[in-house]
């Protein structure tokens, strides 16, 4: 039987997924062609706003590429235009002159961005944040310009002003209703928000309706009815979309403020469909991703031919996607005559919910600070739950089990990526997943905005029963359910000497385990028995099997150690020359206070440091990096003790030290704490005639402020209670846990108790002398082995005319 | 058309570390050469789909390579590239006489 002709207008997020079910249902029944207007394939819209906040690159927001097109013989026709549909002939024309006859055609051409009919809306400089197009030109414009202006404090203005200030611009948001995002929030919450926005560097203007665009051919004001003016050099204006219908319109379907279709997304033509965000669906239009994927689903059922319930339209949910800020709003938003609601109100920590209530059942919510309860209220609301359903338990852990049981298996889970429950619950069956990461490397599930991480969570309890307890009780990773406790456990009462035991013994269920469990197997033995175990190399990352930091294009860096950030002339001296030698590519002072040498061949590595003659700096271990220090007492007029001596001090006992996650120390001489210690894993702030040492401290990417372990009076109690403090990290922590997650993990108040117990003290301190007997230099050791030379070093060159 | 095949001489099979990638240049060609556990050799381009990462550099687990730039799992056999991610490099048939490991590399 000779194929039947799709056509599709428009290349988005909608028209792909509506067409990707189409082929799921029937692969071989149609013959596919596809017309897109931008001249890329089917991307993620709604992740534009990241690419604008320097999160993500286009390339990365890619959902189908043009290898997918080849493989599921689709015809793509990018930066094309469909410009007539001749209905009754079924054909369609484009901008390019071509003709192209369909048996069945799907409509999905979005939406166009709202721009206010101001005058001097065209001048340059003046944009909308719709597409690939508007977010080059914003970050473009930010390289040349200060002053952005964006028109609009609903969801796609803020993350439009959120990607400004991070490209950083000046962002003044102008807002015509009196709070920010009215349409999805209640004035309390939208307050909250305009609060953390401030505090994030974004300034409101509320209450002002523009009037005009003032310039000469580049904005260079904005003018308000009111009669003020402020500056911009850009003006971006997300005042809202709507949706793009002038094709159909103008092609003879009818349209309202949509096209009209009906549950199976038909529209009042024969065979010719619509959906997305430019349909309309029972005097709704929706602007959401997850209402177009039901939707996409029901028309794939119709043009196959297949039976299916129709869609009967979606309740939403609406979450901001700038970082720092949570925020959750779902169905209705604020009170009616006889809705009751439960309110929380957290002022100081910033902390506001309320439940809306009609009749008994739950009707809405908005969320603010805290939103994990989002997707639960949503679904209660979907499946028109008694408010007695939320309230009757406390927390969403006891009950989500039972909310995704409810669930229907063509539910979607993630709105952003399209998975269904049903999909999430097979991949967990056949594949044996028990963490929300392997759902997420298996499904997509959760990729995109992580909204859906508890609801994912709650499936995979529902799914794996009382397997799942224990498996998410952080298993090493998917090849085995043990945990890093019980592992250690295991090798210490069977004595287990080196990985590939562990795993034999213990039952792996994959034969030499993955990139996760070898390098963490390989960590626990050397800690446990630090004497007699042999440092696998092959259970090792990269970098710390090469003692050098591998670079995006393969190359290397080469860091040597400088005790304290203290160097002298002769150091430099060879380390210039290395660098004019071998031609390194850039010199670069580190955060750590030393000298970072990037660009360097592999094969050059064993040179320049055998050249250096100096230690390892170990910029590329899971160990002791640098311990960061000020001045002190010798210099500064502040400084009260030798901060640079007990850097050095420290630097040289805890070197080459292998510890679950890099540690960053510092001392400092004063209170000013020049060397950072709040952020560091250890940081030591001398006073006068004492010491106090922090704890615990990160300011990487999850920022967390060091706390006071103790205070002490020399220095020998210094280096003896970081002894005690890292050796108890070691033992205790997760590999690839850093000490600031351990901190928060185990209790402050724990470490302390057992750092104060004298004889756990002594006893910590012991094994750690015991761990730093056995350490050498890692250069050297190359350097003096022929056989790590040439095994990890060498390549095999093969000139090209031997062959 | 049949394409001729040349045996490329690249290293005694004593001399390639185990479990450990060998960056091997022929030519204009990088591959990365992997002696496994099971004593099997195995050639693949040493260049991941994802971003260009060095494979030989990888950690080896069974016949997989993880890749050091993005942790992208690579079958070190069919050269394909393991869910979520998609893709595959290519592989080269490798052959052992006497001891010694050739690569089979089609005729310039």
């Amino acid at each position: 039987m000779a194929k039947q002709k799709l056509v599709l207008i428009g290349n988005g997020m909608a028209g792909i997924r509506a067409v990707e079910e189409v082929i799921k249902l029937s692969p071989e029944k149609f013959e596919i062609t596809v017309f897109g207007s931008e001249p890329y394939p089917n991307y993620n819209r709604i992740e534009l706003s990241k690419v604008l906040q320097g999160d993500t690159k286009i390339d990365d927001i890619t959902l189908n590429n043009w290898q997918w097109y080849e493989e599921n013989n689709i015809l793509l026709y990018p930066g094309e235009t469909v410009t007539v549909i001749d209905k009754d002939r079924q054909r369609i024309f484009t901008d390019k002159d071509r003709q192209v006859d369909f048996d069945k055609l799907i409509i999905a051409t979005g939406s166009v961005p709202f721009m206010l009919p101001l005058p001097g809306a065209d001048k340059e400089g003046v944009t909308a944040f719709r597409d690939i197009k508007d977010c080059e030109k914003m970050m473009e414009c930010a390289k040349e310009y200060k002053k952005a202006v964006v028109i609009g404090g609903g969801l796609l203005g803020l993350e439009a002003a959120r990607g400004l200030l991070n490209l950083g611009m000046e962002v003044d948001v102008v807002h015509i209703a009196d709070y920010l995002m009215e349409r999805q929030l209640d004035k309390t919450a939208g307050k909250m928000l305009q609060r953390e926005l401030e505090e994030q560097g974004m300034n409101f203007l509320l209450e002002k309706q523009s009037a005009e665009i003032t310039g000469k051919d580049r904005v260079e004001g904005l003018k308000f009815k009111d009669g003020e003016e402020i500056e911009a050099d850009l003006v971006v204006m997300a005042v809202g979309i709507r949706p793009n219908i002038s094709l159909a319109k103008e092609s003879g379907i009818p349209v309202n403020r949509g096209i009209i279709v009906n549950d199976h997304l038909e529209t009042q033509i024969p065979n010719i469909f619509a959906v997305g965000e430019c349909a309309e669906h029972r005097e709704m239009v929706y602007g959401l991703v997850s209402p177009l994927y039901q939707q996409g689903k029901e028309m794939a059922l119709k043009i196959c031919e297949l039976e299916g319930e129709g869609y009967e339209g979606s309740v939403l949910s609406t979450q901001l996607k700038v970082s720092g800020v949570d925020v959750f709003s779902t169905g209705k938003i604020n009170e009616e005559e006889g809705t009751k609601t439960i309110k929380v109100f957290d002022d100081w920590k910033g902390i506001y919910k309320k439940v809306l209530i009609d009749d008994g059942k739950i009707t809405g919510a908005v969320l603010f600070g805290d939103t994990k309860d989002g997707n639960r209220l949503l679904s209660l609301i979907n499946k028109g739950a008694a408010i007695e359903e939320y309230t009757d338990t406390d927390g969403a852990d006891e009950v989500g089990a039972d909310l995704v049981a409810g669930m229907p298996d063509e539910e979607i889970i993630c709105g952003c990526n399209g998975v269904t429950k049903g999909a999430i619950v097979e991949s967990i069956n056949r594949q044996g997943l028990s963490t929300v990461e392997e759902v997420k490397g298996c499904t997509n599930a959760s990729r995109s905005c992580g909204g859906c991480k508890s609801l994912v969570s709650e499936l995979l309890e529902h799914t794996l029963g009382d397997e799942f307890n224990q498996n998410i009780k952080e298993s090493i990773c998917a090849c085995t359910t043990l945990s890093k406790e019980e592992v250690v456990e295991e090798i210490k009462a069977k004595g287990l000497t080196h990985t590939k035991e562990v795993m034999n013994v213990l039952g792996w269920n994959s034969e030499e385990g993955c990139s996760k469990c070898k390098p963490a197997l390989n960590y626990y033995l050397g800690m446990l028995n630090p004497k007699e175990y042999q440092d696998e190399k092959q259970s090792r990352f990269v970098n710390e099997r090469l003692h050098a930091n591998i670079q995006k294009d393969g190359t290397y860096s080469v860091v040597p150690r400088m005790y304290g950030g203290v160097t002298n002339s002769n150091d430099l001296r060879k380390i210039a020359d290395v660098a004019d030698k071998y031609e390194v590519k850039l010199i670069k002072v580190t955060g750590g206070q030393r000298l970072d040498l990037l660009g360097v061949e592999k094969e050059d590595l064993p040179h320049i440091w055998s050249e250096l003659d100096m230690p390892s700096g170990s910029a590329y271990s899971k160990g002791l990096r640098t311990v960061k220090t000020c001045v002190g007492a010798d210099f500064c007029r502040f400084g009260t003790q030798d901060s640079i001596g007990l850097g050095v001090r420290l630097e040289k006992k805890f070197e080459g030290l292998n510890t679950p996650h890099k540690v960053k120390m510092s001392v400092s001489a004063c209170p000013r704490n020049c060397a950072e210690g709040s952020v560091k894993d250890i940081g030591v702030v001398g006073l006068d005639g004492e010491f106090e040492i922090y704890v615990g401290g990160n300011g990487g990417t999850h920022m967390r402020k060091a706390e006071l372990l103790c205070k002490v009076k020399t220095e020998e109690e210094v280096i003896d209670t970081s002894a005690a403090f890292l050796q108890y990290y070691r033992e205790d922590a997760t590999y690839l846990e850093r000490t600031s997650a351990w901190v928060e993990r185990v209790g402050f108040d724990k470490i302390k108790s057992v750092l104060s117990d004298k004889k756990k003290f002594m006893d910590l301190n012991h094994r750690m002398n015991e761990a730093l007997s056995v350490l050498k230099d890692p250069w050297k050791e190359a350097l003096e082995d022929q056989n790590i030379l040439k095994d990890l070093y060498q390549n095999v060159k093969v000139p090209s005319d031997s062959y | 058309m049949e394409t001729l095949l040349n045996e490329v001489f690249v290293a005694k099979v004593e001399d390639l570390p185990e479990k450990i990638g060998k960056t091997t240049v022929v030519g204009e060609l990088e591959l990365a050469i992997f002696k496994l556990d099971n004593g099997r050799i195995h050639a693949i381009e040493n260049r991941c789909p994802h971003k260009g990462g060095v494979l030989a550099e990888g950690m080896v687990s069974g016949e997989h390579v993880f890749c050091p730039m993005h942790d992208w799992k690579i079958s070190v056999k069919d050269g394909k590239v393991q869910e979520p991610d998609e893709g595959c490099v290519q592989t080269f048939d490798v052959a052992i006489k006497n001891g010694e490991v050739y690569v089979l590399l089609p005729d310039k």
